[in-house]
């Protein structure tokens, strides 16, 4: 059929207007009934005392964020998922929830290994990954993410805060030891630690590179080992169920007497532990999450959460519950300004992942800012254990926040080699605060 | 390696090859008397201890001493041994001696998955570590390393003595020669007029209690989650195919080779510490399928 | 139409028609599929009254291989890509079959067995080469020349997963009716009679057993594509019981039974994590016991014809 010029462009123009109303028909979704969000948590195993709590903490949050009116007035609705059934389980699950119940947002994960695996599945099934607990530095370093941020910071913030505190506290060690969970995560940690160490104390010596697996639940003879080497200091970025067991067992032993244990995960740990764990140890918190921390002694948001979470579960908060409550404050805080952006129309994830970028929020403790690559800057917390008759567990001393971007590697650079630029000036930064 | 650390690493190697032994015993005496090898044995390991750790929490909260473990401990074996293993050989094991040996491993291994999912519907998925028992036998000094008393004289001590106790049992009661006799031949011993059905019941309620029992002597130590029953299995296998099938004193000899070889391994070469049980397995299979201790048997290999 | 193939035309079209109502539906069934493939090789040696407890290496081996060879070549064809896991499953059937074959029984099991357990520990354990606990990741690769978005993918993968079980089926069925197949169940029942004969019961078991590696090489590459991810967990000991399990339950009389047991096996995991929440493992253990009282040559057993076992 012979068409004329003035018909055939007609048509062609009729066509452009009615997909330019499509596309920004997508655009200009209306709102949802309710916000589907799925979580990963570890539920099972060893890991399940670390990811339990905070399935809790999601569950009071998003009730009472719910009660307050939701995100606009969308009401969320979360979905668990167990990353206790290992990987490719993990993975599948993840598809089914997302593709199955059409969920549009996901927190995940706990496990670096986790991140790794969802994040390049993540930006290609286009949902908006919120990674809310994992550390690895190397998932957001080796590739740039559309859908995917973080709302807390990474292994090096937190090795590069634990080597500072370390040599403030025994600028005289010789020898070291490590032991961690043999996947990214421990590997990852260590090698960012032993760059940052050895780049301001080139003179240290590597006693032992300890790897047992990740659920290992028998320590003994890595700990007889650790005995007979004797070194001045022991590092594990364990945490969970093997952190746990690793204390004590090494307890029972008497190996926590002759070195000095540095745990910078243990905050984690130390209701459970309880008086287990000795005085004199260093622990961190992955972020400067503690429930007494000195700089929020009389928040209302902090003090009134850690009520309610130990009146629904009968224990303190741990951090893996203020990551879980930074991640979902992240996301509303996220969708507030995308809404704005918007002009009040609701976002599509994409434009969320967007507005995350450059985003300051808070969640219990310090402010967080996502910067432009999408990784989180979150001030660092540790201190040493002192048993006190207040509870029945101990509690930190000597407490010192390291301010976020001071220790965290610039956009563009890798971590394993930018940590050995850092100078023993910063030991003395003057932004470092100190507490008693 | 210094002089000292090769003590070191016998004694850490011992205790792990009391908990191999007495896990391995329990599956060797079965496959002796029966011919089938039984892929739930790990779950028992598993119940073991699970129950011991329930009890433990009971006694604890009953303001009982933790010296009760003592008792406790090899009573939750007996529980598992005879509840769960009844259980097993009178609705299962009973049903399968005529069967393709084939469905009989296969109706161990649905056995084992039900096991499973029993243990986290009924315990959680938790860990569980109650370590009161540990504690309170406390602690002694070995060239300069501290150990705890459980694990360096306690297991290996129990493991020694179930092992001469059960060789005195088969060899010097009744009941004993009589499961000797059935695992020699089973079709002849019922023409002794043997009950073989009561004998392969006993059996296996006995083999079950012995994996129960290293599971309840192994969970004050150690964190205990799901999965610990599946791993556990495959160790097992690996001491007994090394000692040979229904070898209980090779049993013993391949428990402390297996045990001492990883416990060297985490010291010279910590890599291949995961790989060596099963390496030796290999091994052994490869050259001496029938086990390093079995008398030549008129056996398809 | 006998009755399996009215089954294998209602597995065809439920797999081809199923994710046009329920799109999310496409992975599992890939893997599903994928999983009876396995199931098929390991019902070859079943035949011959031999069980692996090991075969879950040929799959890790597969999916690996696969892993590896796109860290390499990083354009090479998804369909080169199956090709390159069958193949290296093959040659690590021939180098381990050489050897195993010669066992029979328990050893022949246990032995399977152990090896697959080394190659767990070992791809577990060295981080730096095989990605360890955490495993490695694929990038997805051009599929028969073509580059594709995750849909379009998906959906050319199963189309190719569906026509490799069909075509793979037929040909497994007609190996078991050549002489060497025939050898294999001759094996079970007498073994020297058939040496008697002149076959070579090495070299019958040999081939059946290159055969199943082959195809469980094929199930792991499959896996390694569709999931993007490949761990050492596909090794696990577990892992080689459930493809055993999946056999027997559908039963090896006739391949169509390797994709009955699949799609069961498949079916009661997906609903348990829906509804039972955990329990599927329990579910199948008394579903595998009631088969092996009831119907204990699997359900495609119960799908042949009454006349025809009677009439042989």
């Amino acid at each position: 059929m012979k068409m004329s010029l003035l018909s055939r462009s007609v048509i062609a123009a009729t066509a452009l207007a009615i997909s330019a109303l499509g596309m920004t028909g997508a655009l200009a979704q209306s709102k949802p009934a309710e916000l589907k969000v799925g979580i990963t948590t570890f539920l099972s195993g060893p890991a399940s005392v670390f990811g339990v709590p905070a399935k809790a903490a999601a569950e009071l949050y998003i009730e009472q964020l719910n009660a307050a009116g939701g995100i606009n007035g969308v009401k969320i609705v979360p979905t668990y998922i167990d990353e206790g059934v290992g990987a490719d389980k993990l993975l599948s699950e993840y598809r089914r929830v997302v593709q199955e119940t059409d969920t549009k947002v996901m927190l995940a994960s706990i496990s670096s290994g986790n991140c790794n695996i969802i994040a390049p599945v993540a930006e290609d099934l286009k949902v908006l990954n919120i990674m809310w607990d994992c550390g690895t530095e190397k998932v957001l370093e080796d590739k740039r993410y559309k859908y995917v941020v973080r709302t807390q910071a990474n292994a090096t913030t937190e090795m590069v805060a634990t080597v500072l505190y370390l040599l403030k506290t025994k600028p005289d060690l010789k020898s070291i030891a490590v032991m961690n969970q043999d996947y990214a995560w421990g590997r990852d940690s260590w090698e960012l630690f032993r760059n940052t160490l050895l780049a301001l104390k080139p003179d240290v010596t590597i006693s032992a590179e300890l790897f047992p697996k990740f659920g290992a639940t028998d320590y003994s003879t890595e700990i007889s080992r650790l005995q007979a080497l004797r070194p001045d200091v022991i590092l594990s970025t364990s945490w969970g169920g093997d952190l746990d067991t690793f204390v004590r067992q090494a307890a029972q032993r008497g190996l926590m007497k002759t070195s000095l244990f540095v745990l910078p995960l243990a905050e984690s740990s130390l209701e459970r532990l309880g008086t287990t764990l000795p005085d004199g140890v260093i622990v961190g918190s992955r972020g400067d999450h503690y429930f007494l921390h000195p700089e929020h002694k009389t928040d209302a948001k902090l003090n009134n959460f850690v009520k309610k979470f130990k009146e629904k579960t009968g224990s303190y908060p741990i951090y893996s519950v203020y990551h879980m409550v930074q991640g979902l404050d992240g996301l509303v805080a996220g969708y507030n300004k995308a809404i704005k952006a918007n002009k009040g129309q609701w976002p599509t994830p994409e434009q969320v992942a967007e507005a995350m970028r450059g985003m300051e929020f808070r969640g219990l403790t310090n402010t967080v800012k996502i910067r432009e690559d999408g990784q989180g800057l979150e001030d660092q917390l540790l201190g040493i254990t002192k048993k006190t008759a207040a509870y029945n567990f101990p509690t930190l001393e000597k407490i010192i926040v390291y301010p976020a971007d001071l220790i965290t590697t610039p956009v563009g650079q890798k971590s394993p080699e930018w940590v050995k630029t850092i100078k023993p000036e910063l030991l003395n930064n003057p932004r470092i605060k100190q507490f008693n | 390696m210094p002089q000292d650390l090769y003590i070191l690493a016998i004694l850490d190697g011992l205790s792990y090859a009391a908990l191999l032994f007495l896990v391995a015993l329990g599956m060797t005496l079965v496959f002796g008397v029966m011919n089938i090898v039984n892929m739930a044995h790990g779950s028992f390991y598993a119940l073991g201890g699970y129950m011991a750790a329930t009890l433990g929490l009971w006694a604890t909260s009953q303001g009982l001493s933790p010296a009760w473990s003592l008792l406790i401990l090899p009573l939750a074996a007996v529980i598992i041994g005879v509840v769960f293993g009844g259980l097993m050989e009178t609705s299962l094991m009973q049903r399968i001696y005529s069967k393709d040996p084939i469905l009989q491993l296969l109706v161990t291994f649905s056995a084992f998955m039900i096991f499973e999912d029993f243990q986290r519907l009924v315990w959680g998925t938790q860990p569980y570590f109650v370590s009161d028992i540990v504690n309170y036998l406390g602690t002694t000094e070995v060239l300069g390393i501290t150990y705890t008393r459980y694990q360096l004289m306690l297991l290996p001590g129990v493991a020694l003595a179930v092992f001469i106790a059960l060789r005195s049992f088969l060899k010097f009661s009744s009941v004993g020669r009589q499961i000797i006799a059935v695992s020699h031949n089973r079709e002849v011993s019922t023409a002794l007029g043997i009950n073989v059905k009561r004998i392969s019941l006993f059996t296996f309620m006995v083999g079950s209690m012995l994996g129960a029992l290293a599971g309840a002597l192994a969970s004050p130590t150690v964190s205990w989650v799901p999965g610990i029953g599946g791993e556990m299995i495959v160790l097992s296998f690996a001491v007994v195919a090394t000692a040979g099938l229904g070898q209980i004193e090779g049993a013993l000899v391949a428990a402390i080779l297996i045990g001492l070889a990883r416990s060297f391994a985490v010291y010279l070469m910590p890599e291949v510490e995961v790989l060596v049980p099963y390496l030796i397995m290999v091994l052994v299979l490869l050259f001496r399928p029938q086990g390093l201790f079995s008398v030549a048997q008129a056996r398809r290999v | 139409m006998s009755k399996p193939k009215i089954v294998v035309i209602i597995l065809t079209l439920l797999a081809l028609l199923l994710p046009l109502a329920l799109p999310w539906l496409k992975t599992p069934l890939i893997l599903g599929t994928a999983f009876g493939i396995a199931a098929l090789g390991i019902s070859i040696l079943i035949i011959s009254g031999q069980i692996s407890f090991g075969h879950a290496l040929f799959v890790c081996v597969g999916g690996y291989a696969v892993a590896f060879t796109v860290r390499k070549w990083t354009h090479m064809d998804s369909a080169l890509l199956l090709v390159v896991g069958t193949a290296v499953g093959a040659v690590i059937g021939a180098i381990v079959g050489s050897f195993v074959v010669r066992y029979r029984g328990i050893f022949f099991g246990m032995l399977n067995l152990a090896l697959s357990m080394v190659l767990f520990a070992v791809l577990g354990k060295f981080f730096n080469v095989t990605g360890g606990t955490d495993g490695l990741r694929l990038e997805r690769s051009p599929f028969f020349g073509f580059n594709m978005e995750r849909d379009a993918f998906e959906t050319v993968l199963l189309i190719t997963c569906v026509v490799l079980a069909l075509l793979l089926g037929w040909l497994v069925q007609r190996y078991l009716r050549s002489v060497a197949g025939q050898a294999l169940s001759a094996i079970k029942t007498n073994e020297t009679r058939l040496e008697y004969v002149g076959i070579s019961a090495y070299q019958a078991l040999l081939i059946g057993y290159i055969i199943s590696a082959a195809l469980g090489g094929l199930s792991g590459a499959l896996f390694a594509i569709a999931q993007g991810l490949v761990t050492p967990e596909m090794g696990y000991w577990v892992r080689s019981g459930e493809i055993v399990f999946v056999a027997i339950l559908g039963g090896v009389g006739h391949p169509v039974g390797a994709f009955i047991g699949a799609g069961i096996f498949e079916f009661v995991k997906l609903f348990a994590a829906a509804y039972l929440t955990g329990a599927w493992q329990m579910v199948l253990g008394f579903v595998l016991i009631a088969m092996v009282f009831l119907a204990p040559r699997g359900i495609s057993a119960l799908l042949e014809d009454k006349k025809h076992k009677e009439g042989a």
